[in-house]
């Protein structure tokens, strides 16, 4: 590959010219494929960790509850008029055993047993409806990183003490330290301390969460020792479906994953990937037909060249490979820059940006790139090299 | 008196060009021809000829639509063309009209590409051989030169020294002289002389100048597709 290599290193050298455009081009391309994908990689990254900032991964909870109809007798045809069954605040059966299982099953982090249900907060003459939300602490801080959103005051649920949301505590003048009456109906009612105030940044969560301790909101909702969801941290958040899959067919239970409760945003994350891979595709396309038609000129130009090297014993398989690795070279080269460029897109992206985001750089993207252009660049030279080992020599040294 | 090496033989050599179609043309008529090692000899004749054509099939580059063409006592129509190009590469050298030099490489680079397609890097014997050739050609200093800074004259002398790199047993020349003036074209003959004396290489060159063909030890005279003499003659 020797000789090879050095003649298609020469060509490039001796048509500078051509080569510096083509290589500007290639660069463009790479840039604008590592740039864009780190981009919306980095928005879609976002977007995820935004919406899993306030929800398991996996939400589990009681089945619900189906009317059951007898069947009809052999030989006769049965009319059914079915109410749907109202669903009652119904405990997970025998969670602490659903829990330990959890525990064990593989992807999954955290594990966290919480109780909720709906009430009423009274401060003076003001009501709200906000819900109850009872939590073991410690394993709740695994799901959701609640101690981030803090905004006054700390994070203490035990003791009859509270934490509010920064909405809730506006519209009942909570502030820490105050007091909140909670109504859950039937004469369940508790009088606990604001501990602290929250911000989850989610209007409807910030107006209505009121987190106690599993234990008071257990005694509020009357579900003593029970708990009605039970949520779930996995290791690779785009595997929370396989894991719900898996928890609902080891217990019957009914498991949700984020993705199944936010299909819309799955769907617009879908489609986001699929424009950034047509974007990558048509660019690479571009990228490609540029190296092509780049070496098929080189070709023409080269004719008596090519002729010569022929007449001189280069075999066609030597002419072949001239070419090719111009193209893998041109491809590399332009994908280094392009690649570098992009990288520095980034950086200037996340210098002088709008600061909406950070786009992480995309390590593994670049090499990705760059194999793309190097592929690239020989597919595009396959046409073109093709064309040139298969000149006859003769007419060649001819060739004017 | 040994019996002379033969290098080459034409034994009905016939080619013909369109060749199943309404205007297939046959160009060479079944020509027989004998070059030996030591042969240096010219090919004459008036324009259309088949000279060309003829040195084409002598070189590999082309091949014959009948007839057989023997090369150092190989049949070669039967070939492959990587067969042709591995025993073009080892054992022809090509002069052309226009010198015909790679512009990407030096002079010393494009004495040595016949070497380097056929081995890769060149070892330092190679690169002390090609440098003795461009002395003997006079163009020691201009190893390093591209060779569009060469005049003609000298382009055309590297080209010759390009040609024997790979020492072969034939060198083929399509009117090296051609587009030199008389002076330079006389130095450039007088080189092929040497180096057919010197490396015992069968040289066969193409020319219309019949002044320069009196200097060969032979001459072929080729009229439409036919050799029409061969005649010996003691160097001028």
């Amino acid at each position: 590959m020797w000789i090879e290599t050095t003649i298609a290193m020469r060509f490039l050298r001796q048509g500078r010219g051509q080569t510096l455009l083509i290589l500007f081009g290639i660069a463009v391309g790479v840039a604008v494929i590592v740039f864009v994908t780190a981009l919306i990689s980095g928005l879609q990254d976002n977007i995820i960790e935004r919406t899993l900032g306030t929800q398991a991964h996996v939400r589990v909870e009681a089945p619900r509850e189906v009317n059951l109809v007898a069947p009809s007798a052999p030989g006769t045809r049965q009319l059914l008029l079915e109410d749907k069954r109202a669903q009652a605040l119904r405990p997970i059966d025998n969670w602490i055993r659903v829990r330990d299982v959890l525990d064990t099953l593989p992807h999954i982090e955290a594990v966290s047993p919480v109780v909720s249900g709906p009430a009423f907060g009274r401060r003076g003459n003001a009501t709200q409806s906000v819900a109850l939300v009872g939590i073991d602490l410690a394993r709740y801080l695994q799901v959701i990183p609640l101690d981030e959103s803090m905004r006054d005051g700390r994070l203490d649920v035990g003791s009859g003490n509270a934490v509010v949301g920064s909405q809730l505590a506006e519209d009942l003048g909570l502030r820490t330290g105050g007091k909140l009456r909670l109504d859950a109906g039937d004469g369940r009612e508790a009088v606990v301390n604001v501990a602290g105030i929250f911000q989850l940044g989610v209007r409807e969560l910030d107006a209505r969460y009121v987190y106690l301790d599993l234990k008071q909101a257990q005694s509020l909702l009357a579900l003593p020792g029970g708990v009605t969801v039970i949520d779930v941290t996995v290791d690779e958040v785009f595997g929370a479906e396989a894991v719900a899959a898996r928890i609902r067919g080891l217990t019957g239970l009914q498991a949700e994953s984020w993705m199944e409760s936010n299909a819309q945003l799955m769907n617009a994350l879908t489609s986001q990937s699929l424009s950034t891979r047509m974007i990558s595709l048509f660019v690479a396309m571009s990228v490609a037909l540029g190296i092509a038609s780049v070496l098929a000129v080189s070709v023409t130009q080269r004719t008596r060249e090519i002729g010569i090297l022929r007449a001189m014993g280069t075999r066609r398989a030597q002419m072949l490979q001239v070419f090719l690795v111009q193209g893998a070279v041109l491809g590399l080269a332009g994908s280094v820059i392009g690649a570098l460029a992009g990288w520095g897109l980034i950086g200037a992206f996340n210098s002088f940006g709008p600061k909406l985001f950070h786009i992480p750089m995309p390590l593994a993207l670049i090499p990705a790139a760059m194999a793309l252009a190097t592929v690239a660049g020989v597919v595009a030279a396959a046409v073109p090299a093709s064309r040139a080992s298969r000149l006859s020599p003769v007419e060649a040294i001819r060739h004017a | 008196m040994p019996e002379p090496r033969e290098v080459l033989r034409l034994e009905g050599l016939r080619k013909s060009y369109n060749v199943g179609g309404r205007n297939e043309v046959e160009v060479l008529h079944g020509l027989d021809l004998r070059l030996d090692a030591a042969d240096f000899a010219a090919l004459v004749g008036p324009s259309g000829s088949g000279k060309s054509t003829l040195l084409n099939l002598i070189g590999l580059l082309d091949s014959p639509t009948d007839g057989e063409l023997y090369l150092l006592g190989q049949p070669t129509r039967a070939m492959d063309d990587e067969a042709r190009t591995a025993l073009r590469g080892r054992s022809i050298g090509f002069v052309f009209q226009f010198h015909h030099l790679i512009t990407a490489f030096t002079a010393l680079e494009n004495v040595l590409m016949p070497a380097m397609v056929a081995h890769g890097k060149p070892d330092a014997g190679t690169v002390a051989f090609a440098r003795s050739l461009l002395k003997d050609v006079g163009l020691e200093q201009y190893v390093d030169t591209p060779p569009d800074q060469l005049s003609g004259g000298q382009q055309q002398r590297v080209a010759i020294a390009r040609a024997l790199v790979t020492r072969p047993a034939l060198l083929l020349a399509d009117e090296p002289t051609g587009n030199l003036d008389t002076r330079t074209a006389a130095d450039v003959f007088a080189l092929l002389r040497r180096f057919n004396e010197q490396h015992g290489c069968a040289v066969l060159v193409v020319t219309h100048d019949p002044r320069l063909s009196e200097t060969c030890d032979r001459t072929i005279t080729l009229v439409d597709g036919k050799i029409v003499e061969d005649r010996e003659h003691p160097a001028g």
